[in-house]
This record gives C-alpha cells, sequence and structure tokens, in this order.
C-alpha cells in the first residue's frame, strides 16, 4: 500500500516540471480547437487570427513587463499609466513637428525612465511594498500625461511612426493574397518575446531575478545587489510598456487620455493566468504569451458569437480565479512540508 | 589546531548598535586554519549578529576584521566571499525555485560567450556541481533538482557544498544541525569534520552540545553582546559550557 502511494507521488512530481510548462499551452490548444468547433468559418481565418494578434499586441508588452515584476515577487500598477504618459510625450513630440526617428525613440525612453522612477522609489525610498510605489505612479504618470496634452485626444502621425502598430508585410511573394498580410506588431511580439525569454533563462541577470524571487535573503547572501536588479527590472518594465505606446499609437493614430486604463491589471491577469506565482520565482515567458493569447482569443472569440463584454468580465474573473487555485494545489504537490 | 601560528581570521573589538540596542559590546574573535570554533550563547547574545558582521552583511559600528593579518573593510556579502570567507545561514538562505547546481553557483555561475552574448553555461554548471557534491560525499538524485523538494539535511548539505564550491578558507555555520532529524545530524557533522582536513576553519554557532563536543577544538561563550569566557575543549566540560550560557561561571 505504501509503495503503491509512493510510486503514485513519484509519477506526480515526475509529471509536475511537464505541467507546470506546458499545462497552459494545453488549455490554450483547447480555448483555439472550442472556438473553431464554434465559429469553424470565421474563428481561424486569416483576417480573425492577424486581428487577434493585432489586438493584443500592446497587451501582451504590458504584460511581459508585469510578468518580469511579479517574478521577483513585486508588482507594477503604473504600466497602463506609463504606457498613456509615454502615448502622450510621442504624440506632442510628434505634433511639435520632430523627425520621426526621434519620435519613434521617445515612448521608449519615457518608458524606461517612468519605470527607473518606480525602481529608485521601491529601493532607495524602501517603499514596504512595490504595490504602494507603483499604486502612486499609476496616478501620478496618468496625470502627467493629462497635463502635457490638456486632457484633449492628439491625432493624425506619419506612416513611419505608425510602421510598428500599423505596419504589414505583404506575403504575395509566396504566392498568398494581399489580404492575407503579416502585422509587423506580430513579428515585433515575436522577436521581444524571444529576446526576453533568452535574458531571464540564459543570462546571470535572468537567473538573479528568479533567484531573487525564490529567497531574496538567499540572493542577498549570494552577493548579487537586489535593489540593482529590482532597479533593472522596473525599468525594463517601463521601456516594454513605452513600446506598448509606441505600438497602440500605431494602432489607433492618436494619443488620448483613457489610453490603457486599467490595462494593468489585464496585464497581471495575463501572467497569473500563464501561471505566474505572485509568491515570485514562478512563470515563464511562453506562459505570460499563453496567457496574453488566452485573454485575446476570449474576448475575440465571445466578440465574434455577440457574447455580451459583461459575460467576458465575468469569464475572464473566473480563468484567473481557477489558473490561481490550479497554482495552489501545484505548491501543495510540489513543495516538501 | 596550533594557537601559536597566525588566526586566519581574526575579530577585533567589533560593537553593532541597531539604533539604540546593543547588539555586540567590543567582541573578539580567531580562527585558525583546520580549526573548528564553537560559538555558544544564549538567544540574542549576539551570535547571529557576529556572523553576520563577520560575512559582510552587517557593517560594524566600531571594531576590525583582519584576514590573514591584513586589515580588511567589508562592503558586501561579496568581498567577504572573495577573501574565502563563505556563511551558512540559519534559514540556508537557498533559492527553493531553483535546481540545486544553480543555488550552489548562485551570483557566480560560470558563463560561456556565443557572439556578444554572455550566457549561462548549464553544462559546466552541473558537471562542477556533481564532482563538488561527489568530493563532499553528498548523495542528491541529480543536480538539476530543485531545493524545494529536498529534505531538511539534504538542503544543509547543499548550503554547506555552496559555502565550500569557491575554495573557501573559512566556513561559518549558524546553527547547521538545529532543524536537522536526527539521523541527518551526524552526516552534517561528518562534513564538517571533513572540511576540516582540508585546512578550511570552520565557526560553528550552535546549541547544541553534542554539536560542539563532536566538531569543536575549541569554545567561546557570548553573553549579552560581550566575550563571556573560552577554552579549549579538552579543557572544559559540557557543564561548564552550559553554565557559560546562562551567564554563570
Amino acid at each position: 500500500m505504501e509503495d503503491k502511494d509512493k510510486k503514485i507521488e513519484s509519477l506526480h512530481l515526475k509529471l509536475i516540471p511537464y505541467f507546470e510548462k506546458y499545462g497552459i499551452l494545453l488549455l490554450l490548444v483547447l480555448m483555439i480547437l472550442v472556438m473553431h468547433i464554434l465559429q469553424p468559418d470565421v474563428f481561424l481565418s486569416w483576417r480573425n487570427v492577424t486581428n487577434v494578434f493585432k489586438q493584443i499586441s500592446w497587451q501582451s508588452m504590458l504584460a511581459l513587463g508585469v510578468f518580469m515584476v511579479i517574478v521577483t515577487a513585486g508588482i507594477d500598477l503604473s504600466v497602463g499609466s506609463i504606457m498613456m504618459l509615454s502615448l502622450m510625450i510621442l504624440a506632442v513630440v510628434a505634433k511639435a513637428g520632430a523627425p520621426w526617428f526621434i519620435v519613434v525613440l521617445t515612448p521608449l525612453i519615457a518608458g524606461f525612465l517612468c519605470g527607473l522612477f518606480n525602481g529608485l522609489g521601491i529601493t532607495l525610498l524602501r517603499m514596504p511594498h512595490p504595490f504602494i510605489m507603483t499604486l502612486g505612479t499609476l496616478y501620478i504618470f496618468r496625470g502627467a500625461g493629462n497635463l502635457i496634452s490638456g486632457g484633449t485626444p492628439i491625432s493624425g502621425f506619419t506612416d513611419e511612426v505608425r510602421y510598428l502598430g500599423h505596419g504589414r508585410i505583404d506575403l504575395q511573394w509566396l504566392g498568398l493574397e494581399k489580404s492575407q498580410y503579416l502585422p509587423v506588431s506580430l513579428v515585433l511580439i515575436a522577436i521581444v518575446y524571444i529576446i526576453f525569454w533568452i535574458f531571464l533563462n540564459k543570462s546571470k541577470t535572468g537567473k538573479w531575478i528568479y533567484a531573487i524571487g525564490g529567497n531574496p535573503n538567499a540572493a542577498r547572501a549570494s552577493g548579487i545587489n537586489v535593489n540593482k536588479i529590482l532597479i533593472i527590472v522596473y525599468s525594463l518594465c517601463g521601456f516594454l510598456s513605452g513600446i506598448g505606446a509606441l505600438i497602440l499609437a500605431g494602432r489607433t493614430d492618436s494619443g488620448y487620455p483613457n489610453a490603457g486604463l486599467q490595462s494593468e491589471l489585464d496585464a497581471i491577469a495575463a501572467c497569473i493566468i500563464g501561471g505566474a506565482s505572485f509568491f515570485g520565482g514562478r512563470g515563464t515567458v511562453l506562459g505570460v504569451f499563453a496567457g496574453v493569447m488566452i485573454m485575446g482569443i476570449l474576448r475575440n472569440g465571445l466578440n465574434l458569437m455577440d457574447v455580451s463584454s459583461f459575460w467576458q468580465q465575468v469569464l475572464i474573473g473566473s480563468i484567473i480565479v481557477l489558473a490561481v487555485y490550479i497554482d495552489v494545489l501545484r505548491r501543495d504537490i510540489g513543495t516538501r512540508k | 589546531m596550533s594557537s601559536t601560528s597566525n588566526p586566519l581570521l581574526e575579530a577585533k573589538g567589533i560593537t553593532k548598535y541597531f539604533g539604540t540596542i546593543t547588539a555586540l559590546e567590543n567582541v573578539n574573535l580567531k580562527v585558525h586554519a583546520g580549526e573548528c570554533l564553537g560559538v555558544v550563547g544564549d538567544n540574542g547574545a549576539g551570535k547571529s549578529t557576529l556572523m553576520k558582521v563577520l560575512s559582510g552583511l552587517y557593517k560594524p559600528s566600531a571594531g576590525s576584521l583582519f584576514f590573514q593579518g591584513k586589515e580588511e573593510i567589508l562592503e558586501s556579502p561579496r568581498d567577504s566571499q572573495n577573501l574565502g570567507l563563505e556563511m551558512v545561514y540559519q534559514d540556508l538562505a537557498l533559492a527553493g525555485n531553483l535546481p540545486i547546481g544553480e543555488n550552489i553557483f548562485l551570483g557566480r555561475e560560470p558563463t560561456k560567450n556565443l557572439g556578444f552574448l554572455k550566457l549561462l553555461d548549464f553544462n559546466k554548471i552541473k558537471e562542477l556541481t556533481n564532482a563538488h557534491l561527489d568530493k563532499l560525499k553528498i548523495n542528491v538524485k541529480s543536480a538539476d533538482q530543485k531545493v524545494e523538494e529536498l529534505s531538511g539535511g539534504q538542503r544543509q548539505a547543499v548550503a554547506i557544498a555552496r559555502s565550500t564550491a569557491f575554495n573557501a578558507k573559512v566556513v561559518i555555520m549558524d546553527e547547521p544541525t538545529a532543524a536537522l532529524a536526527i539521523k541527518e545530524v551526524g552526516k552534517v557533522l561528518d562534513l564538517i569534520n571533513s572540511l576540516k582536513k582540508t585546512g578550511v576553519g570552520v565557526i560553528v554557532i550552535s546549541h547544541r552540545m553534542d554539536d560542539i563536543f563532536t566538531v569543536c577544538d575549541r569554545v567561546m561563550a557570548l553573553f549579552q553582546g560581550t566575550n563571556f569566557a573560552e577554552s579549549t575543549l579538552s579543557n572544559t566540560s559540557r557543564d561548564e559550557v552550559i553554565g557559560w550560557i546562562m551567564g554563570k561561571k
């Protein structure tokens, strides 16, 4: 009897790493299948698939940034506001007639500086929790964005500025039709996610980010400058929000006061659905991508089926709770007491 | 070992204040190569604070540290590690979410160059980890096992392995057996004895007289943040050391 229990336990232990790594992809594939069965003509059409990627393009940047922060057992509530402020700065600079390569750089620099501000606040001001610092900057950055723009939308950017969010890669040379193009934002997502996958999994700094999330005292005792790493993480998170702003500028051709409102919550939700743990140290870049996709497909599919957006909220909320419950169960099995 | 040779590590007049609290006052300590010094004292006597000063985690309010006869100022744990001064913390300071090998090399990971990128060399980490664990006769299933999946004794062994992976000259251990099952205690004490044989100076903080009298050559007692008593093991007894802990001579 004991032997049998042991066998089952060890089988569980062997399966856990795979489940942890790829379980979320199963859910994603399942959702795609269900949507395909429900909407066989539309859902997997070229037009709709590229649509989903365009819709998740800027959210995927925020989610990736927030993910890194969550790995350190922190939180960044200000990413939506960072994106809005970066977008507004972009719009003001563009309207002032700056050349496109300057305009394109402004949101990236603005986002980075906002993130740096968060990181410095959390470490130097020794805020008891990143929640507080970034809750503060959630208001500060959005307020600043409205101050510089006067609270009104600023529209009309050049094609170069809009390229990342709006550009199309023509695939007619592959024998495809003109409508079957590749959105530039999709390529951008792939490139950014691969870069950050390498950074988090293959670099020393990336490993230290996970170590800090696992046990900050261990990291400190190993001679890792925890504050420096945290400042890097929050700065990169801001930088990614800046990329999000650049994509959004391309997609909407406008800087507007409500840009990214509550999108920090979507970003956090995507991370949690994707298997990141609030306790820190857990989660994968692939998981975040799956989390973003699941939210995007859910919204897209429900829109296609004409389901009210109120139901979308209920469903997304339910998936978050379910995903975290699975995380709790996993910790119960996987960790020795 | 001989007390005539120069000590490997010597602390003189260490004082540490936390706000208005005096955690340590004018504390002296020394340890020689191949020697094990036991540090005893009641809760709050200042043992852990002293060790954190020695490891560079706390800066002393006053006093100085000499390593191999040379005065050193430790700004961070990295400084003490660079000298060959390693610490095994009571809470072990391991990241449970990382595998054994990555814990052992945390902060000092071997890398390889891929073009202009400097990437972690996971094969080398595994190779070095296995060789090092073999050398210390530590048995684990695989270097890839996450630390959170290990037993208390195995974790302690990993923590000790980490402290000695980089040619440590002095290893400081805070309550190395406190959290262990009885059958695991012996293994850890054996590990300490084999460290001593390689010429490492060991400082063991412990409440357990069994530990002290199994591995230590000398014992010193702290009482209310000050040096209270000190003796070689052969010149004292358990009862006397227990008396020191309670502040009786």
